[in-house]
């Protein structure tokens, strides 16, 4: 029967006799190339499926025979970086946080380790170079809101600042001094003018004078009494040009009027000791830790 | 009356919408419903301003023509489609370059983007494969198509769900399954019309002229069933309420991340390899007019690839919380694969012996010649992307989009382009196209455009694989997710110029394809081709005496 078909007139291929719309075929045998590199696949098939877990069965699965298991090679990758810095993390949990930027050593693990936890965890908020923006503070110059000491830091990664699941956390909040009345629009006019006296900025200097008495009687309390602010309480100092929420007169305004409170969450049950340790030497290293 | 069935079924479906948006359970439903109602009774108006009241003389001859009205619609909709597909591209491209491009919450990244991807796959892309299928099955056939108006039905039931896809997707309606965002009202809506899409092709088979099946329509044939039980087994939902948007998944945890991507990888498996290389199968012999290469290949690739793709879904989803034995098997079938895959490329390349002389002369072809080119440069990282050293690298990572992105511009698209400028002048009775000239600048445009992205995508796929992975000497990560993002910027940007090219091939696509449908023809210099269409010979046999 083969005989009988027609020869493609070009490759002198014979065809298989059929046609389709005017669509005939050769028949080509499979090129030997192909076959064969399609049987090396097979045959890699199979024996990278007896080298490695791959045949289920009805409780489990042939387990291969290198032993492989990805869960297990990456347990032994954590466990071999563990163990490889078992020594200098046991020696940073039980060094007094003043004294580990003795040992330069321990001060060189504890920054890269809290530089690689700060990417992670701290980059959305405060920004990759630290330097804040938006509503969160910046952490590389020398103005600290609940202080700059290593300890300090520590004590705020710990615990969080207004974080409302930790008990310990640092709490305090500025009255709502417009929205809830306790000031009126024009003394609050008068205080923001006040604010921008100290901070050395353009201001309205009679207004500023009678801010001076509101200042003295609602915020010196919280802020110092010339705006140095008052670390224990956390109040923020408000005579330099360093502002959270920002520094004109609306600004000031709107921020006397309505506080934004603003939340850092407490991270004592979400890392371990080491890596806190670590990122309160890192943040303190960044170039205005006390 | 002409349209008395679609005619009530419309104003069924806009009554029935209309019920459903005015006792809806949640807002999005009634948005939804509404929608959806106003589309079906326009239809129901438009169809019954086009209505005859007067008895239409039966056409005893009708089996004697190709059902083609409905293939015409098809072109429209799909080069249609396909700007508005690549348009959404270039925007969900240029929303990741510059974020301020995000307009909430309608035109937000997390709605535009199922926007691109189901406006390409399943708009652009399911349109061509509809439209394909019925005209090849007729040919090969030598039959007119099955069941009266049934593919009318299948054709405006297919443009309904791509409508209600798409409005879904902006008003935040999801199932969050990718490529299968629709929710379960959709998909019932879909399986519907998939089904009367199998029978319309199975009822043609069925009557053929013709005394074998050929090779396109066993692609065509594995595509519709396999995309049936693919959508229908992923779908499996249970609402909360009849009348609500949300629904709940059959499947949990990692069952389910498996399930879709058993769905997901056969969604490239058989909606865009084996529904569009039913398509190369025809197109290509066609317009280089010699016969295909090997038929032994044609077999022999045609069950290794169906069988092959469907156990390949694991491979993404290497290093997860997936069994190890299963991520093996995932990996083993995808290397498997390359060769019953690259069968398809030989056998359309090598298609050509005898007639390579013609990729000078003629464009059409050309098209089609890259299409395969880029399929067979896919088919090759594809099952090299699934080797896992390799997958530890590139997954996640923009590797993969490129990776898609040759697959899906230069294999679908191109071979749909090509189809396309092959069926226009035949669908019109046109001599010619309007400009083969145009058809070499949309060629050019798309390859570059293609070349553009995917170049773009592996240095910054490979650039976020590398400082992902990227440690210091005592094992902490170097770099933060955020940097690696913004490393990726001035891809981005390059991404979108990618993008524009290959839109503004589109857009030139669209023009010649409007003006050969209008029958006009451009004052250029030709290109030294021949036609060997024969409209005479276009047409169902007779039946036997």
């Amino acid at each position: 029967m083969a005989e009988k078909n027609e020869i493609d007139a070009v490759s002198g291929i014979e065809t298989t006799g059929h046609e389709w719309d005017g669509i005939k075929e050769l028949n080509n045998p499979l090129p030997r190339w192909w076959l064969w590199t399609f049987y090396a696949t097979i045959v890699f098939s199979i024996g990278y499926t007896i080298a490695y877990p791959a045949w289920p069965g009805i409780t489990g699965s042939t387990s291969g025979l290198l032993g492989w298991s990805s869960r297990a090679n990456v347990a032994a990758e954590i466990a071999a970086v563990d163990a490889s810095r078992e020594d200098l993390a046991n020696q940073l949990v039980n060094t007094e946080l003043s004294e580990i930027a003795a040992d330069p050593n321990l001060l060189q693990f504890a920054v890269a380790g809290g530089n690689s936890a700060y990417k992670v965890y701290c980059s959305q908020c405060h920004g990759s170079g630290a330097a804040g923006g938006d509503i969160y503070p910046n952490l590389v110059d020398d103005d600290w809101i609940w202080g700059g000491t290593v300890e300090d830091i520590h004590l705020t990664l710990l615990h969080g600042i207004r974080h409302p699941g930790d008990d310990d956390t640092r709490f305090n909040e500025m009255p709502a001094y417009g929205a809830d009345e306790i000031l009126d629009r024009d003394q609050i006019t008068d205080v923001a003018w006040y604010v921008r006296q100290i901070s050395n900025q353009e201001h309205d200097a009679e207004a500023a004078a009678r801010g001076e008495v509101v200042y003295v009687e609602n915020c010196a309390a919280c802020h110092g009494d010339v705006g140095e602010g008052i670390r224990e309480l956390g109040g923020p100092r408000l005579n330099d040009a360093i502002w959270l929420y920002g520094g004109t007169q609306e600004e000031i305004v709107a921020q006397i009027s309505a506080p934004k409170q603003g939340v850092m969450p407490a991270w004592a049950n979400r890392l371990p000791e080491v890596t806190i340790r670590q990122l309160a030497l890192y943040v303190h290293s960044l170039g205005g830790g006390e | 009356m002409k349209y008395g069935t679609p005619v009530v079924l419309t104003g069924l479906g806009a009554f029935l919408t209309l019920l459903a948006a005015a006792f809806a359970q949640d807002t999005l439903f009634a948005q939804h419903m509404g929608l959806i109602c106003a589309v079906l009774a326009i239809a129901t108006v438009v169809l019954l301003r086009m209505e005859n009241f007067k008895t239409a003389p039966k056409s005893a001859d009708l089996q004697l023509e190709y059902m083609d009205t409905v293939i015409r619609y098809g072109v429209i909709a799909t080069a249609f489609w396909g700007v508005v597909g690549f348009l959404v591209g270039v925007v969900a491209a240029s929303q990741l370059a510059w974020p301020e491009l995000n307009f909430g919450p309608y035109l937000n990244f997390g709605r535009i983007r199922p926007l691109h991807t189901s406006a390409v796959i399943f708009a652009f892309g399911g349109t061509a494969l509809v439209t394909a299928a019925f005209y090849i099955v007729q040919r090969t056939c030598r039959a007119r198509l099955w069941g009266g108006g049934l593919p009318w039905f299948v054709f405006w039931g297919y443009q309904l769900f791509i409508f209600m896809a798409a409005t879904g997707y902006l008003l935040g309606i999801t199932q969050g399954k990718e490529y299968a965002e629709p929710e379960w009202y959709v998909d019932l809506w879909l399986t519907i019309v998939w089904v009367a899409f199998l029978l319309v092709f199975l009822g043609t088979i069925v009557k053929r002229k013709e005394p074998h099946i050929y090779v396109a329509n066993w692609f065509f044939l594995s595509f519709i069933v396999t995309v049936a039980m693919l959508h229908v087994v992923n779908g499996l939902s249970m609402p909360v309420s009849l009348l609500g948007t949300k629904s709940y998944s059959a499947f949990a945890g990692v069952q389910d991340a498996l399930t879709q991507w058993w769905y997901g990888h056969n969604a490239v498996g058989f909606f865009l390899t084996a529904g569009f290389l039913g398509m190369m199968y025809y197109f290509v012999p066609k317009q280089a007019n010699r016969p295909i290469y090997s038929y032994r290949l044609s077999i022999i690739h045609f069950w290794g690839l169906i069988f092959l793709y469907i156990w390949a879904g694991p491979h993404h989803l290497h290093y997860t919380a997936l069994p190890d034995w299963a991520q093996t098997l995932g990996m083993v079938f995808s290397v498997m694969l390359w060769m019953p895959s690259w069968g398809g490329m030989i056998n359309g390349l090598m298609t050509l012996q005898g007639a390579w002389d013609k990729v000078r002369t003629d464009p059409v072809l050309r098209m089609m010649i890259i299409s395969l080119a880029f399929y067979g440069m896919s088919t090759f990282e594809g099952p090299m992307m699934s080797i896992k050293t390799v997958n530890s690298l590139s997954h996640y990572t923009d590797w993969t989009i490129g990776h898609v992105h040759s697959g899906a511009l230069g294999w679908n698209g191109m071979i749909t382009f090509g189809a396309l400028y092959f069926l226009t002048p035949r669908l019109w009775g046109r001599a010619q196209l309007y400009s083969p000239r145009m058809v070499n600048w949309h060629f050019w445009l798309a390859t570059l455009g293609i070349v553009v992205y995917a170049a773009v995508m592996w240095v910054s796929g490979i650039t976020q694989g590398l400082m992902w992975r990227e440690y210091d000497a005592q094992g902490y990560l170097v770099y933060s997710f955020a940097e690696s993002i913004e490393a990726m910027h001035p891809y981005y940007v390059m991404r979108v110029v990618g993008g524009l090219l290959y839109l503004a091939g589109a857009i030139v696509m669209a023009y010649n394809l409007t003006m050969t449908i209008l029958g006009k023809v451009r004052d250029e210099e030709p290109f030294a081709s021949e036609s060997t269409f024969n409209p005479a010979s276009d047409k169902p046999l007779a039946p036997a005496e």
